[in-house]
C-alpha cells in the first residue's frame, strides 16, 4: 500500500491539464493540496456516489478538454452502477482515479468492500471500462500517468493507498460558490 | 404510452388507446427542449417516455444517456452544467425516491435541474405496488427544495415545459415536471 501524497503526483503529471470532480473527504484534501485548491477542480463534501457521474456529465459537456475524477473506494462503491452508464458513453476525455485504502475514513476507519473481497478493477472491467489498471507501486505510477492522458476510452485506475487521514489543506465546503468559481474560471459566467 | 408517431393511436393489450392529438405532445417537448439547447437525455427506461426516449436516440447531436438508477442523472445534469451545458433527466415517479439524497448537491449547489417525472400511483392507478412512491414524489421533490408542477391535459404541457425551463434556466431553481396519470393514461392490471 502506498502513500497517496507520495503516489498521487506521480500519476496525475500535471494536473492544469485537467477539470477536476474530487469526491468526498481525503479525495477532496488530496486534490486540493495538489492543485493549491484551483478553480479548475469541484471538490464534493457530501452526496456520496455524485464523483463519476458528476465528471461524466462534464466530459460529455466539453468533450476538448480532459475530465479527472479523483475520489475513494466508499464514494465509488456507494454508485458501482454509473461505471456501466460511463463504459457505454465511453468519452475518451474522462479518467477515473479511485484512492483504494480499503476504509471509510469519514465514518470513523471502517474496513470498506475492497478490504474484504471487492476489487474495484474487476468491476469496472465488467462494466464495460476499457482502459483498465491498478497502481500497488511506485513501478506502475507512469503507465497510470500514460493511462488517464489517453483519449482513446474512458480509463479508470485503482491506486492501493495506506489507510490515514490526510493532513488538512483548506478548500471550501460551500457548494453553490464552489460551482460557481467553476463556470466563471470554465466559462467566464457570472452565475 | 403505446402511441408510436404524433397522429397515431394504436390499442395494446392491457392499455387505454390515446387520442391522436394526446399523441403530439412528446414529439412537442422533445422539438421545444432541442430549440432551447438542450442537448444531453438522461433516463431509466420507461414506458411513458417511450417516444421522448426514442427521439434522443435517433439524434445525432444528442447525448441519450441510458442509467441504471435515476440518482446518476443528477450528478450527470450537475457535471453538465458546470460544463455549460444543458441537460434533462427523464424518470418515472418510482425513480424519484433513488434521487433523494443526490438532490442534496443541487440544492446545497444551486444547481439548475429539470426533470420530466412520468407517474404512477395516481389518477386511476392499477398497479398497487406504484402507489407508495406515487404518492410520495410531491413530499419528497418539496422536501428537498424541488418545486413541482402538474400537467393534467395536453394543452398544459407545452405552457408548462416553457415556464419550468424559465424557472431553471433563468430563476435557477429545481423544478420536475409532473406529467400526470390524466394525461398519460393507466395501464390496465
Amino acid at each position: 500500500m502506498l502513500d497517496r501524497s507520495e503516489i498521487l503526483p506521480l500519476v496525475i503529471e500535471r494536473p492544469d491539464d485537467y477539470l477536476i470532480i474530487a469526491g468526498l473527504g481525503n479525495a477532496a484534501t488530496d486534490v486540493a493540496r495538489l492543485t493549491k485548491d484551483a478553480a479548475s477542480v469541484y471538490p464534493l463534501g457530501g452526496a456520496m456516489g455524485a464523483a463519476v457521474p458528476m465528471g461524466l456529465g462534464l466530459a460529455l459537456a466539453q468533450p476538448d478538454r480532459h475530465v479527472l475524477v479523483v475520489t475513494g473506494d466508499g464514494e465509488l462503491l456507494m454508485n458501482l452502477g454509473v461505471l456501466a452508464t460511463a463504459a457505454v458513453q465511453d468519452p475518451g476525455n474522462l479518467s477515473i482515479i479511485c484512492l483504494d485504502n480499503e476504509h471509510n475514513c469519514l465514518t470513523g476507519q471502517q474496513r470498506s468492500h475492497t478490504g474484504y473481497c471487492t476489487d474495484i478493477e474487476k468491476v469496472a472491467v465488467g462494466a464495460g471500462i476499457r482502459n483498465t489498471l491498478t497502481v500497488e507501486s511506485h513501478a506502475t505510477a507512469s503507465a497510470a500517468a500514460k493511462l488517464i492522458q489517453m483519449d482513446d476510452h474512458v480509463s479508470l485506475v485503482v491506486i492501493k493507498v495506506l489507510v490515514g487521514d490526510s493532513p488538512h489543506y483548506p478548500h471550501s465546503l460551500d457548494a453553490a460558490v464552489c460551482r460557481q468559481r467553476f463556470r466563471s474560471d470554465l466559462l467566464g459566467v457570472a452565475r | 404510452m403505446n402511441a408510436t408517431e404524433a397522429g397515431t393511436a394504436t390499442r395494446v393489450a392491457g392499455t387505454i388507446a390515446m387520442e391522436p392529438s394526446q399523441a403530439d405532445w412528446p414529439h412537442q417537448i422533445y422539438a421545444s427542449l432541442r430549440a432551447k439547447g438542450v442537448s444531453h437525455f438522461c433516463y431509466v427506461p420507461d414506458a411513458g417516455h417511450r417516444v421522448l426516449i426514442e427521439l434522443a436516440q435517433a439524434d445525432p447531436e444528442v447525448d441519450a444517456i441510458p442509467l441504471t438508477c435515476e440518482e446518476e442523472g443528477i450528478g450527470i445534469l450537475a457535471g453538465v452544467d458546470l460544463g455549460g451545458g444543458k441537460a434533462v433527466l427523464l424518470m418515472q415517479s418510482s425513480g424519484v425516491g433513488n434521487c433523494i439524497n443526490m438532490l442534496s448537491l443541487i440544492k446545497h449547489g444551486h444547481f439548475p435541474l429539470l426533470t420530466l417525472v412520468t407517474m404512477r400511483g395516481d389518477f386511476g392507478e392499477q398497479n398497487p405496488w406504484q402507489y407508495a412512491m406515487g404518492q410520495a414524489v410531491e413530499p419528497v421533490l418539496h422536501a428537498m427544495g424541488v418545486i413541482t408542477l402538474r400537467a393534467n391535459h395536453k394543452e398544459e404541457v407545452i405552457p408548462m415545459l416553457d415556464a419550468s425551463f424559465n424557472m431553471v434556466h433563468s430563476g435557477r431553481q429545481a423544478v420536475a415536471l409532473l406529467l400526470t396519470q390524466r394525461l398519460i393514461g393507466a395501464k390496465k392490471f
